[in-house]
């Protein structure tokens, strides 16, 4: 007796609920290995999902199992060639592949190390749960902003303000070529023949045309009820001749847009207030990513001097030197002129620092962001990075360094223009938030 | 000509392409074979199609078409998945069930070929063994497996409900690591029943608390004139107490289950569970060589007959062969390739060695094998040592000399007082007798997993728990692995836990591990 059961429709997935068990398991490590990701990643692939390696001993599941090596024992192996009797052996060195008969592991499974890729939505869940991110902005940062309907083929069906004029009537011509349905022309000569005809009986004396006249006539007659019936049974236009035009929704990022990172990279910057640092700009570039179709990334950092670098540069090299704010902002106009007309690419700007300026440069700053780079951006946010501690220690005193002094009041009259402090990982989100929540609107479109 | 379309016009396919038609033209033309030719007796078969990332998920809940849901099952699917995506692993061709029906999966990117080599192989070969072996109908009961399993499923999906994740996650893993301890190995359990575990799981929920508190309560308070009590006394108190815990006791969950202080109801039920899983598999274990042998000595013999007929066309027939050697493949000890026994190389060359010794004997095999050699029944013979034997004792008793030296066998002595390695004997006749006992201990279970007992309770103080490990020749347990698993017995039984390795020569105490709660702290 046999019963064949197609089970191919059956949900699958069943292993879903175990892998979700093992990822919260392997919670911390998976975190671990994230952040690492993260900072071995550059600011503009963040959005993808991505492979992991974590180490299989945090998951061991142990037991009662006999050492692979020591006491006494024997085994057998396959395939001696030479060996008799008596022979020795150095014991192999390492691995006991040499025992393996007698103590593989029971289910044969290694525990070294472990990789998988997590799924995209798996790798933001656990890079913004860093961040903590509280689920209202998750979702709307998953969310793809806009759409826009973009020509997608032709269908049967659909609302009478899509009908597509050309489609239809192209249809309903090869129909008619098709069905051999007469023109209006062809009709209308059939009837002026006739009515040709019919004259030219009554110019006659009896009113009765010759024989021959008499056949065409009636031949004609016949042939213009055919074509009379022929328009009637054929439609001019037939529903199946009808088109639609049919859109597909596709996320509209609009335009482009170019997103400055300016980081003071003087000594005072340590490595911890970059990591801040590029969390930030990553979250930044997640963001602007789901807006706009094409993000560029312009990389300038500065000492006493500015330069526009690359990623690597930018977050990896020190520099030592005097810091003078002014140059970055110089640099970032420059490439703005060069390169990125307004007309074209919408603008973003983040500039992290500790907060150090030059004192006689604050004015500069100032005027420079006033005059020239605040009207030609969607937006321009800075990000104040504080030692935890120093945080503490100066709490009482906000809003002293250089740069937050010559900065203040200009962000008080200008909603494109914003100032946030941050200590830690976990401050960088609501920051962000805070820049950008409110002026959402403002700044997307 | 004529001959040749005719021959063409039996084929049961021509194409690799397979239908439902076809699968079942050739399902019934294998059956033909199984039951008619070899006398295979079976349970009735299913056979399920589904797809690679079913049998993906089959694979990793060990091999079961309903599990419930743990950690561990979503790490054997993550290494599977990016094994196979890889490419560096295959997926396993079919999975087969001991259940009534038989249930054997098919993959549907498999050929024709393909699926009559895994309906020959699981639907005819491994039923077979699951209906006869007497292991399998000693110790699991095909009719209700998937009702238990379906139960535990059940069961365990509410207390997460109830009681938590996490809660449930500490008792499976505490249980996973025991599942090895937790089954019986001499006395046979009475069979799981669902209507009768859905009772009697109710009723402890009722009452069981109770009875363990009397239990404790009612124990003797420790006293002063115990110090004086004569060693001939306490050794009899001592004794008493093991004959109330029914010590010493080899299965280690179902201690834990039915003593362990403050377990509630639901963590016994989920001790219990998890042990009669374990009990399910444990024939599997014992028998996975000769289970191997029988399904691919089926599938061999079904083949073959099936080209005989002209059934299956030459091309076909290569294609099985392909898959045939490369499933009974043997890597040499000195092969990258080699990690252990083949058991499906073994126990296809034993099985197929036996078939010749019954119907073209050598003088050797007359010598060796005095009541099968020659006798003309090889099926018979077969399903005879099928029925009867374990790996290990089936090694023991057929293993021949041919076969050692076909697999050119050697054994080895390795003595922890050598500095080197020796090799005690080969495949020739001074060998093969100690090099068949050898491999035959290999393939004991008894021997290759730990001889662990709960010996004693510490009722009067602290209600310390006594575990012994027995070790034969020296061999020590892995250690680390071991501290983990006494720390996850402490967490079951709530307080100290004694590990203690027993020489079984000498009877003395070799070595000691302590896990105290307090450990959990700083877990």
């Amino acid at each position: 007796m046999l019963y064949i059961v197609d089970r191919r429709k059956n949900p699958t997935g069943k292993s879903l609920g175990n892998r979700q068990r093992f990822m919260r398991r392997a919670k911390a490590q998976i975190k671990k290995a994230v952040e690492s990701t993260i900072r071995s990643r550059g600011i503009t692939d963040i959005s993808s999902g991505d492979q992991i390696t974590i180490p299989g001993k945090t998951l061991k599941e142990p037991g009662f199992h006999h050492m692979g090596r020591g006491g006494n024992r024997n085994y057998v192996l396959p395939g001696n060639k030479k060996f008799v009797p008596g022979d020795r052996i150095a014991r192999p060195q390492g691995g006991d592949s040499g025992s393996g008969g007698s103590q593989a592991s029971p289910d044969g499974e290694g525990e070294d190390e472990f990789q998988f890729t997590l799924t995209r939505d798996e790798f933001l869940d656990i890079f913004f749960e860093d961040l903590e991110l509280p689920d209202l902005l998750k979702k709307s940062l998953k969310q793809t902003t806009a759409f826009r309907n973009a020509r997608a083929g032709f269908s049967v069906e659909g609302t009478p303000s899509n009908l597509s004029l050309v489609r239809t009537m192209r249809n309903s011509l090869a129909r008619r070529i098709g069905l051999r349905r007469p023109k209006t022309a062809e009709v209308r000569e059939l009837e002026e023949k006739i009515s040709a005809l019919q004259a030219k009986a009554e110019k006659r004396p009896n009113g009765k045309l010759t024989k021959t006249d008499e056949e065409t006539l009636h031949t004609l007659l016949e042939d213009l009820e055919e074509a009379k019936r022929r328009m009637k049974a054929i439609p001019f236009i037939d529903p199946i001749d009808t088109r639609f035009n049919q859109f597909q929704q596709i996320p509209d990022p609009n335009t482009q847009a170019v997103m400055f990172c300016l980081m003071d990279v003087s000594g005072s910057m340590s490595e911890q207030m970059k990591e801040l640092a590029k969390r930030f700009f990553m979250l930044l570039h997640l963001f602007l990513h789901r807006k706009y179709e094409h993000v560029e990334v312009v990389f300038i950092r500065h000492t006493s001097r500015a330069a526009e670098v690359d990623e690597e540069t930018f977050f990896y090299s020190r520099e030592t030197g005097g810091t003078i704010v002014s140059t970055a902002l110089e640099e970032m106009k420059k490439v703005l002129v060069d390169r990125y007309p307004t007309d074209q690419w919408n603008i973003y700007a983040a500039q992290a620092s500790d907060g150090d300026n030059y004192s006689n440069d604050g004015a500069k700053c100032t005027a420079l962001l006033a005059q020239d780079l605040l009207p030609k951006c969607q937006y321009y946010a800075y990000i104040e990075i504080t030692d935890e501690r120093e945080a503490e220690i100066f709490a009482a005193a906000e809003g002293e360094t250089a740069l937050w002094k010559s900065y203040a009041p200009l962000a008080r009259d200008n909603p494109r223009f914003a100032l946030k402090r941050v200590t830690k990982a976990a401050d960088i989100f609501p920051v962000f938030r805070e820049l950008f929540a409110k002026n959402r609107a403002e700044a997307g479109r | 000509m004529s001959s040749k379309t005719k021959s063409a016009d039996k084929l049961l396919f021509t194409s690799a392409d397979w239908d439902f038609e076809t699968l079942k033209a050739t399902y019934d033309a294998i059956e033909d074979i199984a039951l008619n030719e070899l006398k295979l007796d079976v349970y009735p078969n299913q056979v399920e199609v589904i797809t690679s990332e079913q049998m993906l998920d089959a694979y990793s809940s060990i091999g079961m078409p309903l599990m419930y849901h743990h950690w561990s099952f979503g790490k054997r699917f993550v290494r599977d998945d990016v094994m196979y995506r890889k490419g560096y692993q295959g997926l396993a061709y079919e999975i087969v069930i001991n259940s009534n029906p038989c249930i054997s999966y098919v993959m549907e990117e498999n050929t024709i070929v393909m699926q009559a080599l895994v309906i020959a192989h699981a639907a005819f070969g491994h039923n077979h063994f699951f209906k006869n072996n007497y292991l399998f109908k000693q110790w699991t009961d095909a009719d209700g497996i998937l009702d238990y399993l379906q139960f535990a499923k059940s069961y365990i999906a509410k207390c997460e409900d109830r009681y938590g994740f996490d809660a449930v996650e500490r008792i499976l893993d505490a249980a996973h690591a025991l599942m090895d301890q937790g089954v019986n190995r001499y006395s046979r359990p009475e069979k799981p029943n669902l209507a009768a575990e859905l009772k009697r799981e109710r009723e402890r929920a009722k009452y069981e608390d109770e009875t363990y508190n009397d239990l404790w309560r009612t124990l003797p308070q420790p006293d002063q004139g115990d110090q004086d009590m004569d060693e001939l006394k306490r050794k009899m108190r001592v004794e008493e107490r093991r004959a109330q815990f029914g010590l010493p006791e080899e299965n280690l969950l179902y201690f834990l289950e039915k003593n362990a202080p403050t377990l509630q109801a639901w963590e016994r039920e989920i001790l219990r569970i998890v042990r009669n899983i374990g009990q399910y598999f444990y024939p599997q274990k014992q028998t996975k060589m000769m289970n191997e042998g029988c399904a691919c000595y089926v599938h061999y013999a079904i083949m073959n007959s099936l080209y005989d007929k002209g059934l299956i066309s030459e091309g076909a027939m290569m294609e099985f062969i392909d898959y045939h050697s490369r499933v009974v493949f043997q890597a040499e000890y000195d092969d990258q390739r080699y990690s252990g026994f083949n058991p499906y190389a073994l126990g296809f060359a034993m099985m197929q060695d036996i078939h010749r010794i019954c119907v073209d004997p050598t003088e050797e095999d007359h010598k060796w094998f005095p009541d099968i050699a020659g006798n003309n029944e090889p099926v018979e013979t077969l399903k005879e040592a099928w029925a009867h034997y374990r790996d290990e004792s089936f090694i023991l008793q057929f293993l021949s000399p041919k076969v050692m030296r076909d697999m050119r066998m050697f054994m080895i002595d390795d003595l922890s007082s050598s500095p080197h390695l020796e090799v005690a004997a080969i495949h020739d006749d001074n060998g093969y007798r100690k090099v068949r006992r050898s491999l035959a201990r290999m393939h004991d279970i008894s021997v290759r997993e730990p001889d662990m007992q709960v010996v004693d309770v510490d009722i009067r103080g602290n209600r310390q728990l006594y575990i012994q490990h027995t070790e034969h020749e020296g061999i020590r347990l892995e250690k680390s692995e071991a501290e983990m698993t006494l720390g996850y017995i402490g967490q079951l039984w709530g307080y100290g836990v004694t590990l203690q390795a027993v020489d079984y020569e000498s009877g003395e105490i070799l070595h000691e591990v302590n896990y105290t709660p307090d450990d959990l702290v700083g877990n």
